[in-house]
């Protein structure tokens, strides 16, 4: 098929014919039965959006349509159908020619790009090797490909190499190369994951131009938030069965299954301010968190004063100012390369400023003795976003949390015990005691490192994107772990995340950041319902929400982004 | 021969790993042959090494000789038994000297500051640059020549490769995500250095010191083979090949006893330092993922 322009059916003019048609696919690994007998259809120009957690099998179901299941895999069902073929059947020379009709963006785009092939082969390949187009005639398509995906001067950036280009413009040439063929059907898994808010709002967009030309759009996500922007149906999976199957208003508004309303009230943000984030078993309502026992803010214990940090002749940090009070948390919000995890290492007294100062209970880092920064140390800890890295590998918990308390000056005696207490009271248990945190899980891993966090005693905490890598329903309890601890104890945290809707739930005042400079500060709910500052309102506006119908969404209740109508 | 059957049946009782690795079972066992002979000799022969039998020289293995005798109508086996304690003896020892050294060098070179680094680079490469056995030849020839001299020599062109290795470990290590949790938890630096940094720095070279303690083996056994190590009459493997060579073409088993013994003894510890690396490694794996 010749392809010279927008899609062999023709722009604009969707079909609706059904491109895959799934009945009752299992895929198992040995044991283990990755999906148990889902069925859906995708038909052109249509979006479905399979949501689910790690582990639910929707990955698998992705790949199986590519016949790439992966190794030890058996796949059965009664229909796998794509673009009217009999998958069931294939053999592997076979399968070559349907997945010539198919596109795959996958998350993450340094990994999936060649890193020794220049961005314009990359494109080309799938080209040359279907043999779509003449020779001759590949180069220009690649750059017209580049164009129609939104990369700006594409001559120059086919020329180069992925590690040379931002992640976002990486994505786009990974999307670039799926759609270089043409296919009937796109299939992006986590394909904004990776990226900052602005760029992901740009990706979504694109990817909403493609359906509306016809292409028909599996997309596989664990954020409901960005399935709401571009999904027509959404398919919920959980344990490799769908548990929920509807259109997406109607799955979004009034799920039916509680694990639906569980991943639905897992979402930070505006509408769950105040709210535990998980749900008791059996509700379909959060309930409330109670009122700290000492209301109002108490004294400063962290401030930063007038912070300036260089790298070279860029500037991180630029005169950054704010105060943070003990019981209350102070949000820095801002996109990669904002510098919010400079200023955390400024603060924590990990590096120096180059001007200003960072002082804990109003003494600055600079001034203090050797002596005296390890005893303030013990006051101010820190989590971090992988929490695996952050301990020594040699150390299983027992050792990690022990030296923590020999930190904190509790006699050997007593440590053990107290180590004990510690895991309990981040919800793990005396049994964990003897793992390495290689054997734990995300979440588990987490709530180690906020236990060795609080066993020097610490009264403020910074917490550096410490659920960015976590599933919805783990963030959500890790985050209700967070707020419990600070109503019981009356922490104080700097919580430094690019995530705005966690940012929003979490923090009492909130500080954004762009290129090393505070642009605007404040209230966190005045900040986000009437920014100041056009970055702000950009930023706020770029963030895919959902309508739920308990009120609004971030910044208003649009549920879509902006210059696209979703439906 | 009854010996290393009943340790194969421990070993596949324990697990699977012989029908898994046979090879590396094997290797095991070669090896704990080898170290029980070198801790007790008298479990593998009742003879010594020294007792000479002018009436019975260079007779070839028989029954009451299992590897012939030699010249002076010394037993081969019980000489080839009791050299398995001078052959491993040199090989650890110069891997023990060179791992101190080396680790020590390499500690100070990656936390001490550019001066000391400097310094101790730049020593590393020169000692690098001469060939290894050279640089031993040169040492003897100053030291004179002796077993334990011999140690020194070898030791002397290990670790200065053990030395670059700890001081990128150290580097490394010294800007990893966990020694700065533990510096930002409030540790004394030196206890940051001695808990988390010195001791995560050394893993990678045990491994690689293990493996090389054959290396060294064959160093020691080609210094006593050149009369630079350990001399005649010590069963030493290396020193019985020399003497053997000159009887090679009458009396073959003389030589070819102790040269097995050299080849099994390096291929066993190659084999078994391999399956720890692998071991450790796979232990690591995790750890770069989520």
């Amino acid at each position: 098929m010749a392809v010279s322009d927008g899609g062999g059916a023709g722009p604009g003019l969707p079909d609706n014919r059904p491109i895959i048609e799934v009945e009752n696919l299992t895929v198992t690994f040995g044991a283990i039965r990755a999906v148990r007998g889902v069925s859906f259809t995708v038909r052109s120009g249509e979006c479905v959006a399979i949501v689910g957690e790690s582990g639910s099998g929707k990955s698998v179901t992705a790949r199986t349509l590519f016949g790439l299941p992966g190794s030890g895999a058996t796949v059965d069902a009664t229909t796998l159908r794509i673009n009217g073929r009999d998958a069931l059947t294939l053999r592997e020379k076979q399968w070559r020619a349907v997945r010539a009709r198919l596109g795959y963006v996958l998350q993450d785009a340094l990994v999936s790009l060649d890193p020794l092939r220049r961005v314009g082969a990359e494109i080309a390949e799938p080209l040359r090797l279907h043999g779509v187009l003449a020779r001759d005639r590949v180069p220009a398509r690649v750059i017209e490909l580049l164009r129609a995906v939104g990369v700006p001067e594409p001559q120059a950036r086919a020329a180069q190499f992925p590690h040379e280009l931002s992640g976002g413009l990486r994505q786009r040439a990974l999307i670039a190369s799926a759609i270089a063929c043409d296919p009937d059907l796109l299939v992006a898994d986590e394909p904004t994951t990776a990226l900052d808010v602005s760029v992901q709002a740009q990706i979504l967009r694109l990817l909403a131009e493609r359906r509306r030309e016809g292409t028909a759009l599996l997309l596989i996500s664990h954020d409901l938030a960005v399935v709401a922007t571009l999904a027509d149906r959404v398919l919920v999976m959980k344990d490799g069965v769908f548990v929920e199957d509807g259109p997406v208003a109607q799955v979004l508004e009034a799920p039916s299954h509680p694990y639906t309303r569980a991943l639905l009230a897992a979402i930070p943000g505006a509408q769950s301010k105040g709210k535990w984030l998980s749900l008791p078993t059996g509700s379909a309502q959060a309930d409330p968190v109670p009122a700290p026992s000492t209301p109002g803010p108490g004294e400063v214990v962290i401030e930063a004063r007038g912070l300036v940090k260089r790298y070279g002749t860029r500037i991180a940090v630029n005169d950054v100012s704010f105060q943070l009070r003990a019981g209350q948390t102070l949000g820095l919000v801002g996109e990669s390369g904002s510098g919010k995890t400079t200023i955390g290492r400024l603060v924590l007294g990990l590096l120096t400023p180059d001007h200003g100062e960072a002082l804990v209970d109003g003494v600055a880092w600079s001034r203090m003795s050797g002596r005296r920064r390890r005893e303030v140390r013990r006051h101010i800890q820190v989590v971090h976003q992988d929490p695996l890295s952050s301990f020594d590998p040699r150390f299983d918990v027992r050792q990690i949390l022990d030296e923590a308390l020999l930190v904190g000056g509790v006699p050997r005696a007593q440590r053990r015990a107290r180590a004990v207490e510690l895991l309990e009271q981040v919800g793990l248990d005396e049994t964990m005691l003897h793992r390495r945190p290689a054997r734990l899980s995300g979440g588990q891993r987490q709530r180690l490192a906020i236990a060795r966090a609080l066993a020097p005693g610490p009264r403020v905490l910074v917490c550096d994107e410490p659920v960015s890598s976590l599933d919805v329903s783990v963030q959500a309890q890790v985050l209700d772990l967070l707020v419990r601890l600070q109503r019981e104890t009356g922490l104080a945290y700097l919580f430094i995340s690019h995530h705005l809707g966690v940012i929003y739930h979490m923090s009492d005042e909130v500080v954004v950041l762009n290129d090393g400079r505070v642009v605007e500060s404040g209230e966190v709910g005045q900040v986000f319902t009437a920014p100041r500052a056009e970055y702000t309102r950009e930023l706020l506006a770029a963030i895919p929400t959902i309508r739920v119908p308990a009120g609004a969404g971030i910044g208003g209740s649009h549920a879509e982004f902006p210059q696209e109508a979703t439906s | 021969m009854t010996q290393p059957t009943s340790l194969l049946r421990h070993q596949v009782a324990r697990s699977a790993l012989l029908r898994q690795r046979p090879g590396q079972v094997i290797a095991a066992v070669v090896l704990s042959m080898i170290v029980l002979a070198a801790i007790v000799p008298g479990l593998f022969t009742d003879g010594l090494p020294y007792e000479a039998d002018p009436l019975a020289t260079l007779q070839p293995p028989s029954l009451t000789h299992p590897f012939g005798t030699d010249a002076n109508g010394r037993d081969v086996f019980t000489r080839v038994v009791y050299g398995a304690r001078h052959s491993l003896l040199a090989g650890l020892g110069a891997v023990a000297l060179a791992v101190t050294v080396g680790t020590l060098l390499g500690l100070i070179a990656g936390l001490g500051g550019r001066i000391a680094d400097e310094i101790i680079m730049r020593l590393v490469d020169v000692t690098m640059s001469l060939p290894n056995l050279l640089l031993a030849m040169l040492v003897l020839t100053l030291a004179g020549p002796g077993a334990l001299n011999s140690i020194y020599a070898i030791a002397i062109y290990i670790a200065p490769g053990y030395a670059r290795l700890v001081r990128v470990q150290t580097m490394v290590i010294r800007r990893s995500e966990y020694v700065q949790a533990a510096t930002a938890l409030g540790l004394r630096r030196a206890r940051v250095v001695l808990a988390h940094i010195v001791p995560n720095a050394f893993v990678p070279l045990l491994v690689l010191a293990t493996i090389e303690v054959g290396t060294a083996l064959v160093a020691a056994a080609s210094l006593s083979f050149l009369g630079l190590g350990a001399r005649p009459p010590a069963p030493e493997w290396g020193a019985m090949l020399a003497a053997g060579r000159d009887y090679f073409s009458v009396a073959w088993w003389t030589a070819v006893f102790p040269g097995l013994a050299i080849t099994f003894t390096v291929l066993a510890i190659t084999v078994v330092g391999g399956a720890l690396q692998r071991r450790l490694e796979g232990l690591d794996g995790p750890e770069g993922g989520n």
